[in-house]
């Protein structure tokens, strides 16, 4: 019975998703009730994960092909509280464009559900399992207001491309299958050895369908047209919520089986690293929807994450770790200011928008703008120190070249920052927009911003947390 | 020593800043915004005069060491002054109740935020000077930018986001490199504690990229020749506030890293590198004095001039020589003086005129006599006459230099020259000549607060260009120190 108990976060929330679909058709205009009881969901999913996982060693479950350790612990809990606060930030978008409906927080925790798998995955088969799964919630959450071209637009090319991805990635899978005999990531290390370059190709494969995943260049194309699609709520969802899982199974699928293969996949992951930070550093310059420049700065953001991956060491995986928690909270503050900018039920999402923001609502300004300089990557906030992790442990593996590159490409990426900083502060304002903001909304620009500007005082927590993660 | 005076000397301006935070917004409360910045700097600057007095200059040991644990395993909060750092803290500290006393006629809108940025801005620069953990000390060095970036752009004039984007993303370029050698330097070593890094030092065979990588920061923020360009631009489009902070202040971090870092982490690559700074600073000293003579915007011409003044210093603290650092080391200090008070002689007219153009003016000695005594002494003052800080500062670099390098003195001295020849030139056509221009018949002379800032920064000049000793006093033995290690390093090969 044990076994069991080491999934229930994941049975709990499987149960809790039936239960709440069944009792969204019965019951007329049960939206509201829906989006409360999900919110409790995660919570109590995420206490229970906490309980019942976090201070286990390593565990192996079915057969093998689950594992519970700390890392997939930790990933999991952060990926149930990023969806409580994208969730509850976001009903007031959807009431505005009347899609406050019962399936947008079943879909979200579905989705959530599928990237607990995924998270979980020791295993080719459970991995692919779990991200079908996350992934076909996450393709119908695309199109979510569907009366809009646009965001049918997104969710179809989300569609089809995804589904390309998911093919190379599958093909992958069958390759390695092929030459080692197993799906399982503990058999395959073991069956290394004679057959290395055709398993290189079956890595080489599967890197791709996670860097379409993860929207790494050269696999990003989707990526600013699906976020500029989207509905914003979904957009948040997006650029927080699926990279976490996504970077953890790059984590564990590249450090469990192909730990010794590092000289094939090393190169690939500096060129992806590379490759992002220079491609969403420059290609956000041009932008005028703040979504798409959201898009290109994620983009580059997940390259600074997939340079600690590279380094192939613990302290790099976990500065990866590191980079992505910081990453959320910065990202959940910058759509907390998009979801605010608002007037007469319209929300306006081009950068000429945010003219003037500092007269008009100087609070929000001041906070985007503390936010915005994180992500720039300026001491003393929070996101210089996510980068300043990286480097080092970067740097430690003597791979200046790396480093350099993405230092270099911090100072391209400071531009288009600054140049939204340039707009809110030193332009001409215009009219005011909304203030009657939720409460939830609120608070989570306030936490986002403060955590971001206190974060040097107390830099130490976070990283004891995230070294306790050891799965080299 | 209990009292934690370093991190109170850090924080005082940020909690100033806090207060501020709360009272904004309504134009009733400029009054007592600005008395609570002012405060808030005054006592800055009396707890550093305090500091001042407690040093104890026999020694070139750290003093009012404090030292926490931040980062577990791996950074520690460290800071520390000695002889060369002192002046620095005092300077800014000296400084900035100044630059709030002149935002009076200067700064008309969003005054309360402006004086957050401008004690903000304290913070981290007093930060710089004291900090003894490379991570620490590039953390304000960075830090410093967020606040610069908004005076300009906020504040300054027409062309201020241009100069804004300018001067951040120079700044930050040079400044990236520097954080792949300090970490490198960990990896090497194990440490960023600079006294520990002071004592174990670090292999020759690095020593030369990572010299460079400092370089590449410091030779930005100082800024040498060719890298010089985002200064006047940033120097015309900042207020005048912000002009003097960039000018008094911002520019020295620069000079006081490389002497910190550069001189104190890398002898061998300093020695290799010589000719590359005499190069470079003689290059400064010439061309860009050759430039402000050409300049028809007196702020211009102030900035360029203080490239100029730039050059020595760095000329002056690669002579490795016990001259050439005390004079750079007072150079930078007078030029903190000077130059802010010549920006804000600037600031004073322009307030009037709104101009800044030299042909604007001519002929004003008659209408605002006091002003033009005042600016008469800095002119003087900035061209290095002996009885006022410049020429103390110049001469000792030269002198340096002379022992040093016979022909890069004689260079530098011709550009002594040049500096009298631009800088007198400035003051001749603006105050005296015939009043062509009635409009300026107009002009008020100083009002009270002008004086009170004109004249606070014109007695220290006067007084150590006349006296000096209570600089050298208490940077001598540091300096001596800092060279002795050099030499027993140089020849010991570490």
């Amino acid at each position: 019975m044990t076994n069991l108990q080491l999934v229930f976060p994941e049975i709990f929330l499987s149960l809790s998703i039936m239960f709440l679909l069944i009792l969204g058709v019965f019951k007329k205009n049960s939206s509201k009730i829906i989006q409360n009881l999900s919110l409790v969901v995660l919570l109590v999913t995420a206490v229970i994960t906490f309980n019942e996982t976090i201070g286990i060693k390593e565990v192996k479950l079915f057969n093998n092909s689950i594992i519970i350790d700390y890392l997939s612990s930790l990933m999991k809990i952060v990926t149930l509280l990023a969806t409580f606060l994208v969730l509850i930030i976001s009903s007031n978008y959807l009431r505005t464009f009347k899609i406050f409906k019962i399936e947008y927080p079943i879909l979200i925790l579905s989705s959530v559900l599928g990237m607990m798998i995924m998270i979980n995955s020791n295993d080719l088969i459970v991995f692919y399992m779990g991200l079908e799964l996350q992934s076909l919630a996450l393709y119908v959450l695309a199109t979510f207001n569907r009366d809009q071209i646009k965001s049918s637009e997104a969710g179809l090319k989300y569609f089809v491309l995804s589904a390309l991805s998911s093919g190379l990635l599958l093909y992958g899978c069958s390759l390695i299958y092929g030459f080692t005999g197993s799906t399982n990531f503990n058999v395959i290390a073991n069956q290394l050895g004679s057959s290395e370059y055709a398993i290189t190709f079956g890595i080489v494969f599967i890197l791709v369908g996670l860097a379409f995943k993860i929207s790494a260049v050269p696999f990003h194309m989707w990526a600013p047209d699906v976020y500029e699609g989207s509905p914003t709520s979904v957009t948040l969802f997006f650029t927080m919520v699926p990279k976490v899982a996504a970077l953890t199974v790059f984590i564990r699928f590249l450090y469990v089986p192909f730990l010794n293969l590092i000289d094939q996949w090393q190169m690939i992951l500096i060129f992806l690293s590379i490759a992002s930070m220079l491609f969403g550093a420059i290609a956000a310059i041009g932008q005028t929807n703040l979504k798409r420049l959201v898009a290109y700065s994620s983009i580059g953001h997940v390259g600074y994450a997939l340079a600690g991956v590279a380094t192939g060491t613990n302290e790099g995986m976990q500065s990866s770790v590191i980079y992505i928690i910081i990453y959320i909270i910065m990202n959940l503050g910058l759509f907390s200011c998009l979801l605010m900018m608002k007037r007469e039920n319209q929300y306006y999402e081009k950068i000429e928008d945010l003219s003037g923001l500092s007269k008009n609502h100087p609070m929000l300004a001041l906070s985007l703008m503390i936010i915005l300089f994180s992500l720039a990557g300026i001491p003393p906030l929070a996101g210089f120190f996510a980068k300043f992790y990286v480097f080092k442990s970067v740097i430690e593996q003597s791979m200046y070249f790396l480093a350099i590159v993405g230092l270099l490409s911090t100072v391209v990426a400071a531009f288009y920052y600054l140049r939204l900083i340039k707009i809110m502060y030193f332009d001409k304002e215009k009219e005011k927009y909304d203030t009657d903001h939720g409460l939830w909304l609120k608070f989570s620009l306030t936490f986002s911003t403060l955590l971001i500007l206190v974060y040097f005082i107390f830099p130490s927590q976070l990283i004891e947390v995230v070294s306790r993660i050891n799965i080299i | 020593m209990n009292f934690p005076i370093l991190s109170s000397l850090i924080l005082l301006p940020t909690v100033g800043a806090f207060f501020l935070f709360f009272t904004r917004g309504n134009k009733k409360n400029n009054f007592t915004v600005k008395y609570v910045a002012l405060f808030t700097s005054f006592v800055n600057f009396l707890l550093s005069i305090y500091l001042w007095i407690l040093f104890d200059h026999t020694t070139s040991e750290f003093q009012f060491v404090e030292q926490r644990i931040w980062i577990k395993d791996f950074i520690n909060y460290k800071v520390g002054v000695d002889g060369i750092s002192i002046l620095f803290i005092l300077l800014t500290t000296f400084i900035t109740p100044l630059c709030i006393l002149s935002v009076n006629n200067s700064i008309k809108e969003r005054l309360s935020e402006f004086l957050i940025a401008v004690l903000i801005m304290e913070s981290f620069m007093i930060g710089v000077f004291c900090s003894l953990d490379l991570v620490i000390f590039y953390l304000f060095f960075e830090a410093g930018l967020i606040p610069m970036f908004l005076i300009i752009g906020i504040w300054g004039g027409a062309r201020r986001v241009y100069s804004a984007f300018k001067f951040f993303l120079y700044t930050l370029l040079g400044s990236v490199l520097m954080l792949v050698a300090i970490i490198t330097i960990y990896w090497l070593t194990g440490t960023t504690d600079v006294i520990e890094l002071y004592s174990l030092g670090i292999e020759t065979k690095y020593q030369n990229l990572l010299w460079l990588a400092f370089f590449s920061s410091f030779a930005v923020k100082t800024p040498m020749w060719p890298v010089h360009t985002w200064l006047p631009d940033a120097h015309v489009e900042a207020p005048t506030a912000g002009s003097v902070l960039l000018a008094a202040i911002l520019l020295k971090m620069a000079g006081y890293g490389f002497i910190r870092f550069s001189l104190g982490l890398f002898p061998a690559a300093s020695e290799v590198f010589t000719p590359l700074i005499y190069t470079l600073s003689v290059i400064a000293i010439i061309f860009t004095s050759f430039i402000a003579l050409m300049q028809e915007d007196m702020k211009k011409l102030i900035a360029y001039s203080s490239v100029a003044h730039m050059g020595y210093v760095t000329l002056g603290i690669f002579t490795i020589q016990q001259q050439g650092i005390e004079g750079s080391i007072i150079q930078m200090i007078s030029h903190g003086l000077v130059s802010a008070a010549l920006f804000l002689c600037v600031g004073v007219v322009y307030d009037r005129m709104h101009s800044r153009l030299i042909n604007t003016y001519g002929g004003i000695v008659s209408i605002i006599p006091k002003y033009s005594v005042l600016f008469m002494l800095f002119t003087l003052a900035a061209l290095g006459l002996p009885g006022t800080s410049g020429f103390v500062g110049e001469f000792l670099i030269l002198m340096g230099a002379f022992k040093d390098n016979f022909l890069v003195a004689v260079i530098a001295s011709i550009g002594v020259i040049i500096g009298a020849a631009y800088m007198l030139w400035l003051y001749k056509r603006v105050i005296f000549g015939k009043l062509i221009n009635n409009d300026l018949k107009k002009m008020i002379d100083l009002n009270r607060s002008e004086s009170i800032i004109l004249t606070s920064l014109a007695i220290p000049t006067l007084f150590f260009g006349f006296y000096p000793d209570p600089l050298i006093n208490t940077i001598e033995v540091s300096i001596s120190d800092l060279i002795e290690t050099y030499n027993f390093r140089l020849a010991s090969k570490i």
